[in-house]
């Protein structure tokens, strides 16, 4: 394993973290829900379609995430989205994605950043298991070069 | 009130995926190419995430109502089962190929990306087809 410090941002993606936290504080202790975005958006969507109540404050939510890029951009450039995959992995990624976050109940936030800090066994478990296809899609995609 | 708290998480949440690198699919790719050359952030953006985290849902667990009034809804469920594993490994094979995870992918749908929107309308399809064709399938 060797890191790569050019990239590395302790500071910048520590405090970045910390807002995620705070963010993620204020609205089960403001709100009473937890800031999973997987089962925000799902709440959202099924609300549009009619078959779930009380969804609004999830629109709120999704909207306030909506602005971060927009609120940034009043003080500083976007850092780069650097994008490598076409629209067909695009949409396979996505369909996973969506299809895998409904499946397990949660991502990288409900799992990952709320379970954790339940200190839930169940969300570890989740994290590991997307943690570790995660790394073992990059490395096929990079070290086996069977990237789409 | 509710509606002014949600608004302002939801702000700062995604302020906090920008400054984290979140939104940045090369810089996701990077974390989790342990076998490349290893870019660490992510799991800082975690940390940072979890030690505040761990002291808000202490408060959660003591706290009888949202300030917003109404109940404080804990997720209740320690079910370890192969759902919640399979659920993990299809999003992760999904978050590892595109670098979008779905709060990114939002951010950055918001901010333009067409390519983020495509993910996103894809992964709008993808849990559609999980709660109302295989979730309902399965029983």
């Amino acid at each position: 394993m060797m890191l790569d410090w050019n990239a590395f941002t302790p500071g910048a993606s520590f405090a970045g973290g910390l807002l995620i936290g705070a963010a993620a504080g204020l609205y089960v202790l403001g709100v009473g829900r937890i800031a999973g975005i997987a089962g925000i958006v799902a709440g959202a969507l099924h609300s549009v379609r009619g078959r779930a109540a009380g969804h609004a404050v999830s629109w709120v939510f999704l909207i306030g995430l909506a602005l971060a890029p927009w609120a940034w951009r009043l003080v500083a450039p976007l850092p780069p989205m650097r994008i490598d995959v076409g629209t067909a992995g695009l949409i396979g990624a996505g369909l996973l994605v969506g299809f895998g976050v409904r499946m397990g109940n949660g991502c990288t936030s409900g799992h990952g950043v709320c379970g954790l800090s339940r200190l839930s066994l169940r969300s570890l478990v989740n994290v590991l298991a997307f943690m570790g296809a995660g790394v073992a899609t990059v490395f096929v995609m990079r070290h086996l070069g069977l990237g789409v | 009130m509710a509606w002014l708290i949600a608004l302002f998480s939801g702000l700062v949440f995604g302020v906090g995926l920008i400054a984290g690198g979140m939104t940045d699919p090369g810089k996701v790719k990077g974390f989790l190419d342990v076998a490349g050359a290893w870019d660490p952030s992510l799991a800082l953006v975690m940390a940072g995430a979890i030690a505040v985290g761990l002291v808000a849902f202490a408060q959660a667990r003591r706290q009888k109502q949202a300030w917003a009034g109404g109940s404080i809804a804990l997720p209740a469920s320690t079910l370890i089962d192969a759902r919640l594993i399979a659920g993990g490994v299809l999003f992760g094979i999904g978050w590892g190929w595109a670098g979008f995870c779905p709060g990114p992918a939002w951010v950055a749908m918001a901010s333009g990306s067409s390519a983020a929107l495509c993910f996103v309308g894809a992964m709008l399809a993808g849990m559609l087809l999980h709660d109302n064709v295989w979730a309902r399938r399965a029983g």
